[in-house]
């Protein structure tokens, strides 16, 4: 039977949820959605039923917090919840159904972006692990890990640097550029101890379109498959250790009052 | 962040909580008349009154499309928007915050609505603690004969028809805050509630409550604003 990582939320049945759930993480700008594009269709040419699913999609509050994050006014605990909220209807009103009707889910970011992103603005880690814990234990994540060198280009040559992707709400520089990197540093950092924790499965998004499909698609194929997965990216720490670098990995603020010369 | 405990800021907190019809409004606009003639600077914080998170919570109720899980996140969403920009920065320019239900409400209808105990009290956990919580204690049968007497219906999730206790609205209800009753018992000793009898006089209750709040208040004269 399916589990959850700590509560069962009420009225959920875990039985009978014979569809898998595949999730795609991965940092801003990092190409899941490119990757979610090419990986539907080839499933639904084997005759598979995909939903595919993705933060801020539900009809209770997607639009809330879209309208929320335009204002910036959101505090980062309300923005976190917000985004709790939504994953929660999302959970029980589409992925929990398709899962009970057979099909594979593919999720762009599950609760794992949420819990980095809320660390990286100093949450406590042990908090918003407890406020997920409702959600469903996937079948597989795949991880599109990339370096911040290599993540800078594209983002730069594709769409620019955007308020929230450069964690601007955090102030860490009063360039774009510099927050970017800061930001991004700090969030990868903690993808990295949530991989260890979780076990996700690693795929090396520097490479192109192609070599980066093709490693999802074998992944994809063996889970579906039932295979026993391939081994975990790193050797399991202790619980402990996860947490307390993961303290260590909040975007240090600039003093009160600093001003950061151009050029700096 | 900091977790539920005591608070370091020059403000103080004072929280009413009880069952609807248990006259705890009331008691509360009483003690703000009070404070405000007695010289502190008070302001009167509302559960529900986010202006961003608000639409999203009217639209879930309207089209009743909140289980018990949404309908508890939607509701911390809202009460962590007031916490972070309306509760501490008043705490911490030292006024009297009043606020009418807290946390303690989320507590006693999440868990009626199945959440589980520890998850919820694990959510809110960034709340502050309240200089004093008054729990405004009603028999069941007194405080329904109060709100039905003055009301001609009660909405869909005050009554927990979501929960399909009774087809009956007003029997659904009763079901409902009986079974709150029940959740705000266990926490008087669990969070420490300061009970007040709801069933004596007005007049008694707020005399019990002003005498509550004045030791509370004795080491803050600072926080009086001169006239």
């Amino acid at each position: 039977m399916r589990e959850t990582y700590g509560v069962v939320l009420p009225g959920m049945n875990l039985a009978d949820l014979t569809g898998k759930l595949i999730v795609i993480e991965g940092t801003d700008g990092v190409g899941r959605s490119t990757q979610i594009r090419l990986i539907k269709p080839w499933l639904e040419q084997q005759g598979r039923a995909v939903l595919e699913t993705g933060m801020t999609r539900s009809s209770l509050a997607g639009k809330g917090i879209k309208q929320a994050k335009e204002g910036h006014t959101l505090g980062r605990i309300t923005l976190c919840l917000f985004y709790s909220t939504d994953f929660a209807d999302r959970l029980e009103n589409e992925i929990v159904p398709a899962l009970r009707a057979g099909f594979v889910v593919l999720t762009d970011r599950y609760t794992y972006s949420l819990m980095a992103r809320a660390m990286v603005r100093g949450i406590d880690p042990a908090w918003i692990r407890s406020a997920y814990s409702f959600a469903l234990k996937p079948d597989a994540v795949f991880y599109l890990r990339i370096g911040v060198d290599d993540l800078i280009p594209r983002v730069v040559f594709s769409r620019g640097f955007d308020y929230w992707e450069s964690g601007m709400d955090l102030h860490p520089s009063e360039d774009m550029y510099e927050s970017f990197r800061k930001y991004q540093t700090a969030l990868l950092q903690q993808f990295d101890v949530l991989g260890e924790e979780y076990g996700f499965e690693v795929v090396d998004a520097s490479a192109d379109v192609r070599t980066v499909f093709e490693r999802l698609r074998d992944g994809i194929a063996r889970v579906l498959s039932g295979e026993p997965r391939e081994p975990l990216f790193a050797v399991q720490r202790p619980k402990e250790d996860a947490e307390a670098s993961a303290e260590s990995n909040v975007v240090e603020l600039p003093a009160a009052g600093k001003v950061v010369a151009a050029g700096e | 962040m900091k977790r539920y405990a005591e608070h370091r800021f020059p403000g103080k907190l004072f929280i009413v909580e009880g069952i609807d019809g248990s006259g705890k409004s009331t008691q509360l606009m009483l003690l703000h008349q009070w404070l405000q003639a007695e010289g502190y600077g008070t302001v009167f914080s509302e559960w529900n009154s986010s202006p961003l998170v608000k639409e999203t919570t009217k639209r879930g109720k309207k089209k009743q499309m909140l289980t018990p899980a949404t309908f508890s996140l939607i509701h911390a969403t809202d009460f962590a928007d007031r916490m972070e920009h309306n509760i501490i920065p008043l705490l911490k320019a030292g006024a009297v915050v009043l606020c009418d239900r807290y946390i303690y409400t989320a507590f006693g209808r999440d868990v009626v609505r199945g959440m589980d105990p520890k998850w919820v009290r694990e959510l809110y956990s960034f709340a502050v603690k309240p200089t004093g919580a008054f729990y405004f204690r009603v028999p069941l049968d007194v405080a329904m004969k109060r709100i039905l007497d003055g009301r001609t219906g009660v909405k869909f999730y005050e009554a927990g028809m979501d929960l399909a206790l009774s087809e009956d609205e007003e029997e659904s209800f009763k079901i409902f805050q009986g079974r709150i009753l029940e959740e705000y018992e266990k926490m008087v000793p669990e969070f420490d509630l300061i009970v007040v009898d709801a069933t004596l006089p007005i007049e008694e209750q707020q005399s019990q409550m002003r005498a509550i709040a004045k030791a509370k208040l004795a080491q803050a004269k600072r926080l009086r604003v001169a006239p």
